[in-house]
């Protein structure tokens, strides 16, 4: 069913059903429930689901003194308006005074499409893991995303979610096997030769180049991070001794993401060649995701092309 | 207000003026200029008005307060440590290694803080959450807030500002403590906030202006906005940056973060006692 499903109605759904359970649940937008699915919520809980309008410096403080008073609250935006924007108001008012806001931005990296350069973000990831103690989800389909929320929820403390809000271009992890665990990286695809680490929309790119690889006689293993902050370092380095190199796969610019978060474990732990795909320390230009997916080298052919240059770093 | 319980109230101003000193003495620098400048308004909250539990600092439907001018923690602090939220014997570890007092207040790791802030303009939008918690649960607690004048600057103020008067704050009574200075020069000469009192009033405010050390006038505004319905109250209190030592006041234009020598210790702590010897009292 998820494959037909908005990812921001999976979200919203969950948030509401929560509110109904639990009545320290709040939410808080900034003018964007209309867009972010939430808006609805509203007619069934007038008093708990607020809006401050355009204003999202004020709502992370506001989320943090009503997170002291005991409530729970979700905030939302764009991914660059909970991240860029208001980075020293989740530092200080959420973060560093312990409050338990969760955060949820949507649209990320490239995905924002028609909004263009001002709503991309590319260094929301960046600016959110330096900010000590954070913890950053991104979901790949609402399958996985519908196991995330009660975990995420569960843990005591802010964590930001980099929410693809529209239908995934595939769904992977509607099985009845799959069970989500947040902090650990699930493996979707077993192999010897190298390892491509993704997250969000790259997995399907990840996921495509690995079949592509295959017709070449390479076995690429792949691996979402979907937790990408703590990185689940023991995953990371298990199959990287195995694989022998990397390729990070992340809708986000190269640096200070997924594949930085990978390349500090590896030159700790094992250090090996390592490719980065994802935006290459540049702004986005408008358009449609798939469109920008190609024009920066971030789809399947370019993953493979990187998989193959690695690995003759690797022979070398 | 009767006699006695206003010359309660000044007593309470020396003392914490007494120990903030002490307090700032003892590590050599701090925020004197603006955390002297709030003690009255402290006193009336913290003595008077404030229903609080120091044995219980986290008392559900206890009365907060958020002091958004975090800097001025060290006034804050006198006024816990007087009011038994921790032994006096803590001021003396102000920003000192691992000390629990750091000269920004944080809700963490001091009792009776009821919210971090520091980062200027946050606490205010910080106290609209807490007031907005208050009316969720009804529990009937005040929100009290201080802001800076200089921190007036920043646009979240503002969003604060209008965010509050839309949801009906009633519950939240707001001090600024307008002393005039901020860090770079006069709050006219830097980016000039009059009329002051008409801005809060265009946002839909109750909003008073008084002598911010005079303990009765204060306590008169609260009291009355604690009878007003539908809107939050502020109450802007003119006050006095240094106010209560002389070698502080005279300095009064350049007084926000200064060196206090051994001597300039004991010369304030030695006028402030003359004010009154029984409040100095360890």
């Amino acid at each position: 069913m998820y494959e037909a499903i908005e990812m921001r109605k999976v979200m919203a759904d969950w948030i509401e059903a929560k509110m109904e359970e639990d009545e320290k649940v709040v939410i808080i937008d900034a003018d964007l429930a209309r867009a972010n699915g939430t808006l609805g919520i509203r007619d069934k809980f007038p008093e708990r689901a607020l809006d401050v309008g355009v204003a999202e410096c004020n709502m992370a403080s506001i989320g943090a003194g009503l997170a002291s008073y005991g409530y729970k609250p979700f905030i939302f935006s764009f991914c660059p308006f909970v991240t860029r924007r208001i980075c020293d108001q989740v530092t200080i008012s959420i973060v560093y005074a312990k409050q338990n806001v969760k955060i949820v931005g949507t649209d990320p990296g490239i995905a924002a499409a028609f909004n263009g350069g001002t709503h991309m973000t590319q260094e929301d990831i960046g600016v959110m893991r330096s900010i000590p103690g954070m913890v950053i989800y991104e979901p790949v389909d609402g399958a996985q995303l519908a196991q995330a929320l009660p975990q995420i929820f569960s843990y005591d403390g802010p964590v930001y979610i980099r929410l693809f809000r529209k239908v995934p271009a595939k769904t992977y992890f509607e099985r009845e096997d799959y069970q989500f665990e947040l902090f650990k990286a699930d493996v979707m695809r077993e192999g010897t030769d190298v390892t491509l680490f993704a997250s969000g929309i790259e997995v399907k790119e990840a996921i495509e180049a690995a079949e592509l690889l295959t017709l070449e006689g390479i076995q690429a293993e792949v691996i979402n991070v979907h937790t990408i902050k703590p990185v689940d370092r023991e995953t990371v380095v298990r199959s990287v001794k195995k694989t022998g190199c990397a390729v990070s796969c992340e809708n986000h610019n190269i640096i200070g993401g997924l594949g930085s978060a990978i390349a500090e474990v590896l030159v700790q732990e094992c250090p090996v060649p390592m490719e980065y795909i994802g935006t290459r320390d540049h702004f986005s230009e408008v358009g449609k995701t798939d469109y920008l997916v190609k024009k920066y080298k971030m789809d399947a052919i370019s993953i493979k092309e990187a998989a193959i240059t690695c690995m003759a770093k690797k022979e070398g | 207000m009767d006699k006695q319980l206003k010359d309660f109230l000044n007593q309470k101003c020396i003392r914490i003026r007494y120990l903030t000193m002490d307090e700032i003495g003892e590590l050599g620098v701090g925020h004197a200029g603006g955390s002297m400048s709030m003690v009255e308004a402290l006193a009336v909250l913290y003595y008077k008005h404030m229903n609080i539990d120091p044995n219980n600092p986290k008392m559900e439907g206890r009365d907060r307060f958020v002091l958004s001018k975090a800097h001025a923690g060290p006034a804050l602090y006198a006024a816990l440590a007087d009011k038994g939220y921790f032994p006096l014997e803590l001021l003396k570890t102000l920003n000192k290694p691992g000390t629990s007092l750091p000269s920004h207040a944080d809700m963490v790791r001091t009792p009776g803080v009821d919210m971090t802030a520091g980062s200027l303009g946050q606490g205010l939008s910080c106290a609209v959450g807490i007031a907005l918690g208050s009316k969720l649960s009804g529990d009937g607690a005040w929100v009290h807030a201080m802001i800076g004048d200089g921190e007036t600057n920043e646009g979240q103020i503002w969003e604060a500002a209008m965010y509050a008067a839309h949801k009906k704050l009633d519950n939240m009574i707001c001090f600024t403590d307008y002393n005039k200075m901020q860090l770079d020069g006069g709050t006219e000469e830097v980016s000039g906030l009059e009329p002051l009192a008409d801005k809060w009033k265009a946002f839909g405010w109750n909003v008073y202006s008084v002598d911010g050390h005079d303990v009765e006038a204060i306590d008169d505004a609260v009291t009355d906005a604690k009878s007003k319905k539908g809107r939050p109250s502020m109450i802007i209190l003119n006050t006095l940056k240094g106010k209560g030592v002389s070698f502080l006041e005279a300095k009064w234009m350049n007084n926000h973060n200064v060196n206090i020598s051994p001597e300039e210790r004991s010369i304030a702590l030695e006028e402030l006692k003359r004010g009154c010897e029984q409040c100095t009292r360890r």
